[in-house]
């Protein structure tokens, strides 16, 4: 069996929303997926594919289904009693529902950041390092190295480089998201979800967090982000997913998507009509 | 102004009221505080008496100590703390970590609550049958731990299953959201949160394991050979650390000699048991508080 | 299969089957400790009716306890009826003596003093719990059963004494579950209630006391199981004397206070140690079926909760 990592990426299906020029590897892929929990539909069919290296935002007000299908994806949902997945989830060509899919492999590459910053109780160093080691990195300048690699990717070496044995929960919560974001590289992701990662944050912190999901971009990572806030979609993402009462409304690159939507619901979510 | 007359009612049964839970409570602190001291007090002469602490029982004359009762007490305790932790804990881990909701959850749910009101006498009971007679082990320390083990269990492993809820569900993500079992996630990020309130409840449950009688009477039996700290003879009688022979504890010593009632100097001998026992208690609810909290204190600001 | 550089590691599945077979046996031998002694003890228990033929009737109906003997038609006198009566009136005395307590304390915790409920009131009835039952019982000898002499006269030793000491036993149970109970009553209610100008004690006896009801009652419960089942506090002052409770303060026995007492005497196999065996099934089923009217009302509190 090949390492799930290890698949074919495929061609961006062209979707006719006017990216036919962008022909960039996708590496993740849903179709018709579908979440119920009990008998409720929370949320419809979608179809959605994301390549490496881009950042999509999925957008919408509260309770459209967002973080429902984020958590569809590295299969958190199985966490919750009750909670059924339909459809497929496609990485790297295969189908992560299938039968024989180790799903602790899966969540090594498909990391995920929380809406409320949650380190371990544990040092920061520790924070990063855990992880790593129960998957059987055990030399320890393996671990220094790969601990300052993932702190400086997320942008946050300098502020803890002096403190790295003090506990993950003595930093501010912007610096704990961040500390959340380094875990989450530590494991070399191909991709990161990132439910509502600076709804909890203030300004300079969530500049510093966006600024740290585009160079993940840079370095070929495909982000999802779940998103309340439309600048920041504008700023991070180069496309877009619009969700709303559980469907999946509209989808497309983000600068044009603002500029032109074409679901007249967006349009009304966009100029502040509801939301 | 019928009203402002009932509200003025009203407002005076609020004062009487308040007034009645106030003295209800004080009622209940002071006579709490009561028994303490009057527990420790009345055996208080004896409390610091050497002679008595280590001494050897008297069944028939006065001048009886409680030493081999003392070292009794603890040995049990050890031995059912080591038998019921590692299986509260992980019969907790499962309640709280794997079980998914359905039948097979309900009747392991069921079934502990079951253990958990059983009389105490009916565990100790069931000891005597199982443990003393069927296993053959006759009235021993080992019949007894086990016998207070199935008494502790599902008082530990409520305490484990609490402490393991209360940890808030992002921490149980960010584990699982990196590739970890649940194994890994539980072991390694869980108990380290909840291991205050693991330890405080650990040792408030070992008070009442160390003050259980009921159980005992008829699974580690009544009676206390003197011990010979020298003795390292696993099979002898007289050897403190032999499993297999009878064991009398503090608090059974207690009600033994109550019930017999043919110790000449039963009153002092019991006042004298009862407050190093009390005291015991009173340790355990201290130092499980002490620990708790610099534990606490570890966990959130390090 | 690409094995990478990462060292041989046990494989992430075979770790979670292991956790999970580890924990489930832990349940498992939980479970069949327990099925064991329900076995055990209740074939144990119906030994009287089924090799000593005693008629179920009359150990369940009959007043007279005297297992050495037999009536008449040469049946054993082994009438459990003054044990019974006996664990039953100590079980709802003392619940009727604690409750004013419990729940006085209750309310005074999570209503008028939360601060002097945590920092004080809590710790000290997580104290009361640790205190052993067998000193307990001691005090009662010492200071309930004099006290009972001094103005009813007689011995002191009976059910009044019994439900006392059993009260102070029962009293951290009733009160820290009638706590959570109250505690558990939405704040928006007492809210609503204060918004209509009530006062603090209209809303606790008209808004929180029902909405917390069931919580109550079972706390209740919870204290009746304990009461009924608890042996040693209760033989020590109970007096021990098998014969229908005419009166509070004269001597009486329950189902604990006879096993307790007369299990060590009696040799295997004889009908007196039967009986004694059918006395603990009865306890074993009590304590069974209050477990089931915990269930129930838990049941039904549910949809309002």
């Amino acid at each position: 069996m090949t390492p799930i990592n290890q698949g074919p990426v495929s061609t961006r299906p062209a979707t006719g929303e006017g990216d036919a020029a962008d022909l960039r590897s996708v590496i993740l892929e849903t179709r018709d997926v579908t979440v119920t929990y009990g008998t409720h539909e929370a949320l419809h069919p979608t179809s959605l594919a994301f390549a490496a290296g881009e950042v999509t935002s999925l957008i919408g007000p509260s309770g459209c289904g967002k973080s429902t299908y984020l958590r569809s994806i590295n299969l958190m949902n199985r966490e919750i009693e009750g909670c059924k997945v339909g459809g497929q989830v496609i990485y790297r060509g295969q189908d992560v529902n299938a039968p024989g899919v180790d799903l602790f492999e899966l969540r090594k590459h498909i990391g995920m950041v929380f809406q409320q910053p949650n380190p371990f109780h544990k040092s920061i160093y520790e924070n990063v390092a855990f992880a790593p080691r129960r998957h059987g990195i055990t030399k320890k300048s393996d671990l220094d190295q790969l601990v300052e690699e993932s702190l400086r990717a997320a942008a946050i070496w300098d502020e803890v480089k002096d403190k790295l044995s003090e506990s993950g929960f003595a930093l501010s919560g912007g610096q704990q998201q961040r500390l959340c974001i380094a875990r989450t590289l530590a494991m070399h992701p191909d991709i990161v979800l990132m439910d509502e990662p600076c709804s909890a944050l203030d300004p300079i912190s969530t500049f510093a967090v966006e600024e740290t999901i585009r160079s993940m971009a840079s370095r070929g990572i495909c982000t999802i982000i779940v998103t309340h806030n439309m600048e920041q979609a504008a700023r991070v993402s180069d496309r877009c997913a619009f969700f709303l009462l559980g469907e999946m409304v509209e989808t497309g690159v983000t600068a044009e998507m603002f500029a032109n939507p074409s679901d007249q619901r967006l349009d009304d979510y966009l100029t502040g009509r509801f939301g | 102004m019928a009203s402002s007359s009932a509200s003025a009612r009203a407002r005076r049964q609020d004062h009487i009221a308040t007034g009645v839970l106030t003295a209800i409570v004080a009622v209940i602190c002071v006579a709490l505080v009561a028994i303490v001291v009057y527990i420790v007090g009345s055996g208080a002469g004896k409390l610091f008496d050497v002679s008595f602490l280590t001494g050897k029982p008297q069944q028939f004359k006065a001048g009886g100590g409680i030493g081999p009762e003392l070292f009794n007490s603890f040995y049990l305790l050890v031995l059912t703390l080591l038998l019921s932790l590692p299986l509260s804990l992980g019969a907790a881990i499962y309640l709280a970590e794997y079980a998914h909701e359905g039948p097979v959850t309900t009747a392991a749910k069921t079934i502990i609550e079951t253990l958990s009101s059983l009389p105490s006498i009916v565990v100790g009971l069931f000891g005597m049958l199982f443990f003393v007679l069927q296993l053959g082990w006759g009235f021993s320390i080992m019949s007894g731990a086990l016998a207070l083990t199935m008494f502790n269990l599902p008082i530990l492993t409520r305490v484990i299953q609490q402490a393991l809820e209360a940890v808030p569900r992002d921490q149980r993500d960010a584990g699982l959201a990196l590739g970890l079992t649940r194994w890994e996630t539980t072991i390694h990020i869980l108990i380290p949160s909840a291991m205050p309130a693991i330890v405080t409840g650990v040792i408030l449950s070992a008070g009442r394991v160390f003050g259980e009688a009921a159980a005992l009477i008829y699974t580690a039996g009544q009676s206390a050979p003197m011990l010979d700290f020298t003795n390292f003879d696993l099979s002898s009688a007289s050897c403190p650390w032999n499993v297999w022979r009878p064991a009398e504890t503090l608090a059974v010593h207690i009600w033994k000699i109550n019930s017999e009632g043919v110790v000449p100097d039963l009153a002092a001998v019991s006042s004298g048991t009862a407050a190093v026992l009390m005291v015991c208690i009173l340790a355990f609810n201290i130092i499980a508080r002490i620990v708790g909290r610099r534990l606490e204190r570890r966990l959130t600001a390090e | 299969m690409a094995k990478g550089e990462e060292k041989a590691l046990r494989p992430k599945r075979a770790i979670e089957r292991r956790g999970l077979a580890i924990t489930g046996a832990c349940v498992l031998l939980v479970a069949v400790l327990v099925l064991t002694l329900i076995f055990m003890v209740a074939s144990r228990g119906l030994a009287t009716f089924t090799t000593d033929g005693t008629p179920f009737a009359s150990f369940m109906t009959g007043t007279t306890w005297n297992p050495h003997q037999n009536d008449a038609n040469g049946i054993p006198l082994v009438g459990a009826l003054p044990m019974i009566a006996g664990s039953f009136s100590v079980t709802l005395l003392s619940c009727l003596i604690a409750l004013p307590f419990a729940l006085g304390s209750a309310i005074f915790v999570v209503e008028v003093n939360p601060t002097f409920g945590t920092r004080v009131f809590q710790p000290l009835t997580e104290l009361l719990v640790g205190i052993p039952s067998v000193v307990f019982g001691l005090v009662g000898l010492r200071i309930i059963v004099p006290w009972t002499r001094s103005w009813a006269g007689g011995t002191g030793y009976g059910i009044l004494s019994g439900s006392i000491v059993l009260a102070f036993m029962i009293l951290p149970t009733v009160t820290s579950l009638s706590i959570d109970a109250i505690r558990a009553v939405p704040q928006s209610y007492r809210d609503g209630s204060y918004g209509l100008g009530c006062t603090r004690w209209q809303t606790i006896a008209h808004v929180v006391l029902p909405s917390a009801s069931s919580g109550i009652l079972t706390a209740v419960i919870l204290g009746m199981t304990r009461a009924f089942g608890e042996a040693l506090a209760v033989q020590m002052v109970v007096g021990n004397a098998a014969q229908i409770p005419t009166s509070l303060t004269t001597p009486a026995a329950t189902l604990t206070s006879v096993i307790t007492t007369s299990m060590g005497n009696e040799a295997m196999g004889t009908v007196y140690n039967d009986v004694l065996w059918s006395l603990a099934l009865v306890l074993l089923i009590m304590s069974l079926v209050f477990i089931l009217i915990i269930h129930i009302i838990g049941r039904k509190g549910a949809p309002r909760g």
